[in-house]
């Protein structure tokens, strides 16, 4: 399980793993779920896009994802956030379908594209998914204190001079960055998984900022390592033990709400509906910031 | 003239004939099933449980029933279980939505594994994620129309108390309707919709005809009924003009064997909704 060709493995899943937790936890704070599964489902048009040019799979995948996380800022300032999201993902997917129909890819290839395939990291793949996993953590580290402000106190945020839509645009380009790095490791229809199932259950557990973002980055470290062993020992896929784990995670988190006697969505906490933060975020007074 | 929109052949090819049926009564159902996803703020609970429905056709591959009931069966059982787990509630329903997706999608990448490599089902990844409206068999046409029309009869028959506890929870709960249950009813609806649009236009895809039509329909119109109306003809009009595209683009290049029908019908869809979308805009301001 430790030997040469799994060094890779462990390695590429450990950055994965830490960017999806500090990345997934303001995913949770400002309520979109959606946004983190539409963006890496959509990033799939760009891995056929690319293996229909011929060129390197990570360009192909972080420009789709790009499109996408733009896409969605741009369509939804003008009508519903849910709808816009859901239209962005269908018109990349439809691209998607396309690109596939054109090529000669075979189905194993597709499939490892969409459930991931972690077994397969090759080495000259580790160092361009590690300064991309910097990237995303610095990205977020610079825009921690008005990405937080916006995300649970959007009228606070903006009476001090921060531009909602400006923060929004960066907070998508981060999770584009991040869904890049992390797509043909656990594959685009489980980064989610690993983006919402640790910072839920690391939301329930504290309700500080800082060490409920160090408490998901963790837990989603241990996820993808037990995951990883598991698939190694079954050979079953990894993307089913992410997906099973993420969820049993939450389901701690839950039940651990439940016996302190508080629930993991408390009034103190922007709505996770639908809309976005800006529209009826409540304003927190329980959270500092 | 004709011969020049209309391919030779186009109306007298069978399996045109079952691709314009089954597009145009899954289209019909998913208009008028989504504008209420749309209304509701459930765009993400539909993609959803459209993804998880491949659960089902995974599974059913496994198993070896006729995909139609795995994709069915699972998706109303995932809607129960959204519903179980709190997706009534605004706050964490998108949270709960995307749990339960992620575990029924791990569950469908274990069962597509297992028909890789126990079956010998080739192909199925792709026919189970992005489908084809042209191989749907006539033989399922009666079943496609029996589990559409519950659908719009679920919606049909809650239409009043489903609208008012839309619009006004509060006042619905007052005038004695159980919100939740007309909540669960109306999820239910929208996992029939969406498993019949998996089976057709294929899972990820069919989050298209869901939610584009209706998000157009509601844009044209502010009251339901005309919504929903306009809803269920712009789903219509793109399904079928999908269709005619792709059978008129079997020999275009570069593969020159017929682009994907669902490529035509979702650019179709996000073309109308931009068009409207400037237009109601303008129109507005003016």
């Amino acid at each position: 399980m430790f030997s040469g060709f799994m060094t890779n493995a462990w390695l590429v899943a450990t950055f994965v793993a830490i960017v999806a937790g500090v990345v997934g936890f303001f995913i949770v704070l400002r309520g979109q779920a959606f946004v983190a599964d539409a963006v890496p489902q959509g990033a799939f048009a760009g891995a056929a896009g690319a293996s229909l040019l011929g060129i390197n799979t990570l360009i192909g995948v972080a420009a789709a994802a790009l499109l996408g996380a733009l896409g969605i800022g741009w369509l939804g300032r003008r009508g519903r956030r849910d709808v816009a999201t859901a239209l962005a993902l269908v018109v990349l997917l439809g691209l998607g379908a396309l690109f596939l129909s054109f090529s000669t890819e075979y189905a194993p290839e597709i499939y490892a594209l969409l459930f991931g395939e972690v077994l397969g990291v090759s080495a000259n793949e580790v160092l361009p998914i590690a300064i991309l996993a910097v990237a995303s953590v610095a990205a977020i580290a610079a825009l921690y204190r008005p990405l937080l402000l916006s995300s649970v106190m959007p009228e606070l945020a903006e009476a001090r001079g921060i531009r909602p839509a400006r923060v929004e645009t960066l907070f998508l380009v981060v999770v584009a960055l991040a869904t890049s790095m992390s797509l043909p490791v656990v594959g685009a229809l489980l980064i989610f998984s690993l983006m919402i199932g640790p910072p839920a259950a690391a939301r329930s557990v504290t309700s500080r900022p800082l060490p409920a973002l160090a408490l998901s980055a963790v837990i989603a470290v241990v996820v993808v390592w037990a995951s990883i062993a598991a698939a190694y020992q079954t050979n079953w896929p990894v993307g089913f033990f992410v997906g099973a784990f993420g969820a049993l995670c939450y389901a701690a988190g839950r039940g651990w709400a439940g016996l302190r006697g508080r629930r993991p969505a408390r009034p103190g906490w922007p709505a996770a509906g639908a809309h976005g933060p800006g529209e009826h975020g409540v304003p927190a007074a329980n959270v500092r910031v | 003239m004709l011969n020049a929109i209309f391919e030779p052949g186009f109306f007298s090819s069978s399996p045109v004939h079952v691709a314009l049926a089954a597009g145009g009564v899954v289209a019909l159902v998913s208009g008028i099933v989504g504008s209420f996803a749309v209304v509701r703020g459930q765009s993400y609970a539909g993609h959803a449980l459209a993804d998880i429905s491949v659960t089902g056709g995974s599974a059913s591959f496994l198993v070896g029933v006729s995909p139609l009931w795995g994709f069915v069966g699972v998706g109303v059982l995932a809607a129960g279980v959204m519903d179980m787990i709190g997706i009534q509630r605004p706050r964490g329903r998108d949270l709960a939505t995307g749990i339960v997706r992620g575990a029924g999608l791990g569950l469908a990448a274990l069962f597509l594994y297992w028909d890789t490599t126990h079956s010998n089902v080739t192909g199925a990844t792709i026919t189970i994620l992005f489908g084809s409206l042209f191989t749907v068999s006539s033989s399922i046409l009666p079943a496609i129309v029996a589990l559409s029309v519950a659908a719009v009869a679920i919606v049909a028959v809650l239409y009043r108390p489903l609208l008012l506890s839309t619009v006004a929870a509060d006042l619905a709960a007052a005038r004695g309707v159980s919100v939740r249950l007309v909540g669960l009813a109306c999820l239910v609806a929208i996992a029939l919709a969406v498993s019949l649009s998996a089976m057709t236009i294929g899972t990820i895809l069919s989050t298209a005809l869901l939610i584009g039509p209706a998000a157009i329909g509601l844009r044209l119109s502010s009251r339901p009924g005309l919504a929903m109306a306009w809803s269920a003809l712009a789903g219509l009009a793109a399904t079928w003009l999908g269709v005619l595209l792709a059978y008129d683009s079997f020999y275009w290049p570069p593969a020159r064997h017929g682009w994907p029908v669902s490529f035509f019908v979702v650019t179709l869809i996000f073309l109308g909704y931009v068009a409207v979308q400037g237009i109601t805009s303008r129109v507005r301001r003016a």
